[in-house]
């Protein structure tokens, strides 16, 4: 589903992705850990498109297609979803009425018509009450004012409206006190499918508890630098990064 | 010949042509004397510094319509705000139209200027409201005074709260090459009365037309006045937009000022404060493309203690489109306990646009409360990519960030259809589909 090989990306000329490879298989979770700055982020941004990301190597490959140069508009209409680890806030613009236009724009550019009122809202009402949120919440102005949780549960609301093939959660677990975490991945887990995968990437093993991955990544100084399964993470957490750093400097 | 030579010959020919004991005789000849010594103001003028009217002025304009044009009502229908019931006040080309008005004299007056100073019994009205609060040193106004003939009046008398919004529409059908208009209108609502005003210039040809224009207000003890001016014009034609409102204690006036079309457009909005606990709105938004120009010219006279100002405007710029703000607020030395507040937010889509901001705060009370604050800036890149990444293109997500950022100065619309004809005014000024509820 996403084949990304020898992949570079810099942003204001310092490369910060540095050959970096990764194959996602539908059906799959995989968990990509690894310390602060090594590059998380930015390999996430890079695969849901972000522009400022400049991509100088390498390709990222989905479903056979290459999209290292699509926007990032086309790549969601493709399935590709992003957790943002920080939620832009947009006052103005109601979480409802934005999740509205996400996917009727998704539907327009697939030829589809506009998903009827009543079946949008019948949608809403289900996917929110999956995530425990409350209908007044949706009517607030997009991510303006929330709390650190309430920004990640809405990011998995909307994911859950979108129904992507491939999810990318961006350190969705911080902010998030356990019981919440507890909603969110129970709301993941009951979207996975054969047919969809999930990257999922963390800092705590906490989370992998919940949503329980297939392979587990280190990624490090932007490169992928160790993988295994989901017995590495346990590893990681006990021993924390510096064997790693030792090994790879070694 | 120049415009200016034009509009004194012109004036002799009225002159002639008014009743023997026209009530305005004095105040005109005073005010053409004001014209002519003064002419049209120019970029040396601080107040006109970033506003030309050289290119306004150029056309042949015919003063009087000569031609007249009937229209019907199903071809200007979309200007009006035909889903709810309102009285209206319509002019075509300058001229009356019956046909196109609802007009009404039943607890109320909604006519014409035209009656208004022929008949009698709105003689003591004009006495004690016409050419008092406008400014008689104004160039453009008193041209404007000097040709008082038509325009529209409006009296709410005491305790009358007028359920149907009034529509003032003003057609120019291009039967002239180039026109020229001067309405004049004066409101007057009396003590503890309340009214909702939208106000509308529209040009249906690409033929020329200068619309100067000059609107009195008088919003008595406790009354509520809002005002809605909706510019959306075509490329053709300009306006120059003079309103003068006066307030008596406790009272609430508010003007909204929504900007999209026309080729040059000016509004000097004054306020002045005769009471106490009176409140001041000043809004608008401007969304301007294609060497548009749009020049806010705001005053607020704090000439009373405890009175209230806000101003919001808001302002989206591209392709060489110029916008000015200019907001002054003054505070008299006996006017304590002021709460005056500005802000000017305005965002460039590119770097082709320009915006001149200047707040100017002249307080002589030390007891006061006053704000302002003006930005410049760009849609933010983060809020565009969080847009596209969930499937939004972008010129979608452009224009719902643009329009999120203009859209809490509608939240202070009373009248919910003109809050839903404004928001398809800025769908369609920003080419993206709004079909929801935002
Ligand atoms: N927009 C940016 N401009 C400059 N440097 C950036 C930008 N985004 C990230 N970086 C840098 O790239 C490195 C990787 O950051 P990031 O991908 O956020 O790491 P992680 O998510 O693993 O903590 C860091 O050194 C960070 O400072
Ligand atoms: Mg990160």
């Amino acid at each position: 589903m996403l084949k990304i090989e020898n992949l570079h990306a810099s942003v204001e000329d310092k490369e910060i992705l540095k050959g970096l490879g990764i194959e996602v298989k539908p059906g799959e979770v995989h968990a990509i850990m690894g310390p602060n700055g090594a590059g998380k982020s930015t390999l996430s941004s890079v695969i849901a498109g972000r522009e400022e990301f400049e991509v100088t190597e390498g390709t990222i490959e989905f479903n056979g297609e290459d999209i290292t140069e699509m926007e990032a508009d086309e790549r969601a209409h493709k399935g590709i979803f992003m957790s943002f680890q920080y939620p832009v806030e947009i006052p103005g613009i109601s979480v409802t009425n934005f999740i509205k236009t996400a996917i009727n724009e998704t539907r327009k550019a697939k030829g589809l018509e506009e998903m009827p009122a009543n079946e949008m809202l019948k949608k809403i009402k289900e996917k929110a009450a999956l995530l425990d949120i409350d209908m007044k919440f949706l009517s607030r102005s997009l991510n303006e004012g929330f709390s650190g949780g309430e920004k990640k549960r809405n990011e998995i609301f909307q994911m859950a409206m979108l129904e992507p093939k491939l999810a990318i959660l961006d350190e969705t677990d911080s902010g998030l006190d356990i019981d919440a975490l507890r909603i969110v991945a129970n709301g993941v887990n009951k979207l996975k499918s054969n047919d969809n995968a999930v990257v999922v990437i963390t800092h705590y093993q906490r989370l992998l508890d919940y949503i329980v991955p297939d392979y587990v990544h280190v990624l490090f100084d932007g490169k992928i630098v160790k993988s295994g399964t989901k017995e590495l993470a346990l590893e990681l957490e006990a021993k924390g990064y510096d064997w790693i750093k030792q090994e790879v400097t070694a | 010949m120049s415009l200016k030579d034009k509009l004194a010959t012109s004036y002799m020919v009225l002159e002639n042509q008014i009743a023997k004991n026209d009530p305005l005789s004095d105040i005109r000849s005073k005010a053409i004397q004001q014209f002519e010594n003064q002419g049209f103001p120019t970029k040396k003028e601080e107040a006109w510094k970033y506003t030309s009217l050289n290119s306004v002025l150029k056309p042949d304009y015919n003063v009087f319509a000569k031609k007249e044009k009937a229209i019907e009502y199903k071809d200007v229908k979309p200007y009006f705000i035909h889903d709810i019931e309102t009285y209206k006040i319509v002019f075509i080309d300058g001229i009356y139209s019956s046909h196109l008005s609802e007009t009404s004299h039943e607890g109320l007056d909604v006519c014409l200027m035209s009656a208004a100073l022929s008949k009698p019994k709105y003689k003591e009205v004009i006495d004690t409201y016409f050419n008092k609060v406008a400014k008689e040193d104004d160039s453009l106004t008193a041209l404007n005074t000097a040709f008082t003939k038509e325009g529209a009046y409006i009296y709410i008398p005491k305790s009358k709260v007028v359920e149907k919004p009034i529509e003032i529409i003003h057609f120019a059908t291009g039967v002239e090459d180039a026109l020229m208009l001067q309405p004049r209108n004066l409101v007057v609502v009396e003590e503890n009365a309340q009214v909702q005003i939208i106000e509308r210039h529209q040009s249906l040809t690409s033929h020329p037309v200068l619309t100067n224009v000059v609107t009195e207000m008088f919003v008595g003890k406790n009354a509520v006045l809002d005002y809605y001016k909706i510019q959306n014009d075509l490329e053709s034609a300009s306006l120059i937009d003079n309103t003068y409102i006066s307030q008596e204690g406790n009272s609430n006036a508010s003007v909204h000022t929504f900007s999209f079309g026309g080729k040059l457009t000016r509004n000097n909005l004054n306020y002045y404060h005769k009471g106490e606990y009176i409140d001041s709105t000043l809004k608008g938004i401007t969304i301007l493309n294609d060497k548009q120009h749009v020049d806010h010219y705001t005053l607020v006279d704090h000439a009373a203690p405890n009175c209230e100002s806000h101003q919001d405007y808001k302002g989206i710029f591209s392709e060489k489109s110029v916008g000015v703000f200019n907001g002054k607020i003054l505070v008299d030395r006996i006017a304590q306990k002021t709460n005056a507040f500005q802000q000017n937010n305005n965002i460039l889509l590119d770097d082709t646009a320009t915006i001149n901001t200047k707040p100017q705060l002249e307080i002589f009370a030390d007891d006061v409360k006053c704000s302002h604050g003006c930005t410049i800036g760009q849609l933010d890149p983060e809020a565009l990519f969080y847009l596209k990444s969930r499937g939004i293109p972008e010129k979608e997500a452009k224009g719902l960030l643009t329009y999120a950022f203009a859209n809490n100065v509608l939240e202070s619309v009373r009248i919910p259809e003109v809050q839903k004809r404004i928001n398809k005014l800025i769908a369609n000024k920003l080419g993206i589909n709004l079909g929801l509820d935002f």
